[in-house]
């Protein structure tokens, strides 16, 4: 009899909180297990952290006009002749700390990758899930919106949309508004993916017994989908989202540096490379250097974890 | 295999009515054509006429019709920025494209395929395994930042190789070449190179792939035994049997290229469409604007198109889809 009370008690107790579920879960016993994903994870926290905590770190607010001094202009990095402190990484061609603008730019970046996952993640698996447990017509539609897009690359339809958004829009809007429609050019294309990822696989699901017996009791339409089809899709979803955030992040980086982005005043890595470029040939290769390096650490580090999760989540390899 | 053809072909062409479609939603509704091209004087009777002439107040399906079969000829209008016609624009510029796309598939073969091998046989290697984690990082790589770095090291430190323009170009006929000359030549290696990147990482990644899952293959086994040499089993036994899907891989690719090479051509000042095209966003020429986007999409659309159909031809399994 205390046995048994005691082994009650014991698995009562045991119900295990989630930081211990991660703990004890497989993706965490690979995660310990490559010390590249784990690199790249540290750096990535501290790039975040750094971008988001950049107006207590840095020396100056770089887009704040009434901070910036011309006699500061196109100082060298701290370790070359001519260096000034505070500016460790030099000042661009308008006086501006390089090192804070890079922070303000990384901080844009993260925001509209982000964004931009969370837009195409959202309105494409919703699309996907309806194509896939209706079929018909709802299915024939969205699968050729989805070809026709992707007979396109992706990076030419961003831009396109970027440019001629520009264009239609009021003047006033046109600095306000670009953030998001940046986001809407990378949403546009990077959609179709989710969508037939959650497709292919809600097809799988809606013929299975769970989802027969919610039907059975009348459970609605939308709470079978959101409640009980989407959470078995979220695994090939997660590797998608990771890639796509990079992706994200390169695509704004490359439509700032083409003029088609950010407006200057704003932060932004593209648009520092951008100006950057117009001084190469003169000498200061610094404005467009570390900006760059920045870029790549993000990104480089987020495809590193992306393909470690790719590997990690694939039964097949285990 | 005629319903087959007949699908994808019908494919291809509902794409390319529905990029044209938006091509005319740009080209008919972003900026007034009329306004674009009187000069300030004319009357309010001119500006009408003009309209007419155009066929402006035609309807909607119509002018649509209209676009389309223009189109289809090459007629893509005047450019509002100096009233050249947009196809000779496009068509001068189309050269300097066009090589810069297949020089840069080149490198991409030249340098990803031995990579690819090297990486499949050394597995588990300290250097096969960095050169595939390398990999990881030349995806990540922003296509303009490589190009900067180059320009910075090979143009700017070192000063081996021009950093901008094409250098001097030979005309034969309409089509333009830089290839013939040293300067020409030269000015080529730092744009291709920086537009191969991503591709000969994909290419390496990928025979890697196709490599590792042959050199399990029987056949393979079955060579080693009869004594044939390591390098010969390699490079002529395995390999030839993952191009395959090389082949497929570049082709399918030439259409990305071209797209990203608007980005390089930025970079490098290099003539091409792309530069062409970055010009008229700066200038809102819209007619510009949409036959490029008419054009790369139809380069695009018809080498996937080819591609399924060679596709099927070889594999009968594919037909039924």
């Amino acid at each position: 009899m205390t046995i048994v009370d005691q082994t009650t008690k014991n698995i009562v107790r045991s119900a295990p909180s989630r930081l211990a579920r991660l703990r004890d879960s497989d993706l965490w016993w690979s995660f310990t297990r490559h010390p590249s994903a784990v690199a790249a994870a540290t750096l990535l926290l501290l790039l975040i952290g750094s971008a988001f905590f950049a107006p207590f770190i840095t020396v100056q607010n770089p887009y704040d006009l009434a901070s910036l001094d011309l006699l500061n202009a196109e100082i060298p990095p701290i370790w070359m002749e001519g260096g000034q402190w505070p500016f460790l990484l030099g000042t661009d061609t308008q006086g501006r700390d390089l090192l804070s603008a890079i922070l303000y730019g990384s901080r844009a970046s993260i925001v509209i990758g982000a964004a931009s996952v969370a837009v195409s993640l959202i309105v494409g698996s919703s699309l996907g899930l309806v194509a896939g447990y209706y079929g018909k017509w709802a299915d024939g539609l969205l699968m050729r919106a989805g070809d026709v897009l992707l007979s396109m690359p992706t990076m030419l339809i961003a831009i396109l949309v970027s440019a001629l958004a520009r264009q239609a829009l009021p003047p006033s809007l046109r600095e306000v508004g670009a953030s998001g429609v940046i986001v809407l050019a990378i949403s546009l294309s990077a959609w179709v993916q989710y969508a037939r990822t959650v497709r292919a696989l809600t097809m799988v699901e809606r013929n299975k017994e769970y989802v027969q017996a919610a039907r059975l009791i009348r459970v609605p339409t939308w709470r079978i989908l959101v409640k009980h089809i989407l959470p078995n899709t979220t695994t090939p979803l997660l590797v998608t989202a990771t890639l796509n955030f990079g992706l994200g992040i390169l695509i704004e980086a490359t439509l700032s540096f083409l003029g088609v982005g950010m407006p200057p005043e704003q932060p932004s890595l593209g648009t520092l490379i951008r100006i950057g470029n117009q001084y190469l040939f003169s000498g200061q290769w610094w404005i467009v250097l570390f900006p760059g390096l920045q870029l790549c650490l993000l990104v480089v580090s987020i495809n590193v974890l992306g393909d470690w999760l790719r590997d990690a989540l694939n039964p097949k390899l285990r | 295999m005629i319903a087959f053809l007949v699908k994808r072909i019908g494919n291809a062409i509902l794409v390319m009515l529905t990029v044209a479609f938006f091509a005319f939603l740009i080209f008919r509704f972003l900026g007034d054509p009329v306004e674009m091209m009187v000069n300030e004087s004319a009357t309010q009777v001119e500006r009408d006429e003009l309209r007419t002439r155009l066929g402006l107040n035609d309807g909607f399906l119509a002018q649509y019709v209209r676009f389309v079969t223009n189109a289809a000829q090459g007629e893509f209008g005047l450019s509002w920025r100096n009233q050249q016609n947009v196809i000779t624009l496009i068509a001068d510029r189309f050269p300097a494209t066009f090589e810069l796309v297949i020089i840069a598939t080149i490198l991409s073969l030249a340098i990803g395929i031995p990579l690819g091998v090297f990486t499949a046989i050394g597995r588990g290697r300290w250097w096969a395994e960095g050169l595939q984690f390398s990999s990881i990082v030349g995806v990540s790589l922003p296509s303009f930042f490589v190009g900067i770095i180059l320009i910075l090291a090979f143009s700017v430190s070192l000063g081996w190789l021009p950093g901008y323009g094409r250098g001097e170009v030979v005309q034969l006929g309409w089509w333009s070449t830089g290839l013939l000359t040293p300067s020409g030549r030269a000015a080529v290696v730092l744009p291709a190179l920086s537009l191969s990147l991503f591709q000969i990482t994909l290419v390496m990644r990928l025979v890697r792939a196709e490599m590792l899952e042959i050199l399990r293959a029987d056949f393979i086994k079955f060579a080693r035994a009869r004594g044939v040499k390591r390098q010969a089993l390699w490079f002529r036994h395995a390999l030839k049997n993952c191009l395959m899907p090389v082949v497929t891989l570049t082709a399918m690719q030439v259409g990305n290229l071209i797209a990203f090479a608007l980005v390089t051509e930025t970079v490098f000042q290099w003539p091409g469409m792309g530069m062409l095209f970055m010009q008229a966003v700066t200038f809102v020429d819209i007619p510009v604007m949409a036959a490029y986007l008419c054009i790369v999409s139809f380069i695009f659309v018809t080498l996937n198109t080819f591609v399924d159909i060679a596709y099927a031809v070889i594999d009968p399994r594919l037909r039924a889809a």
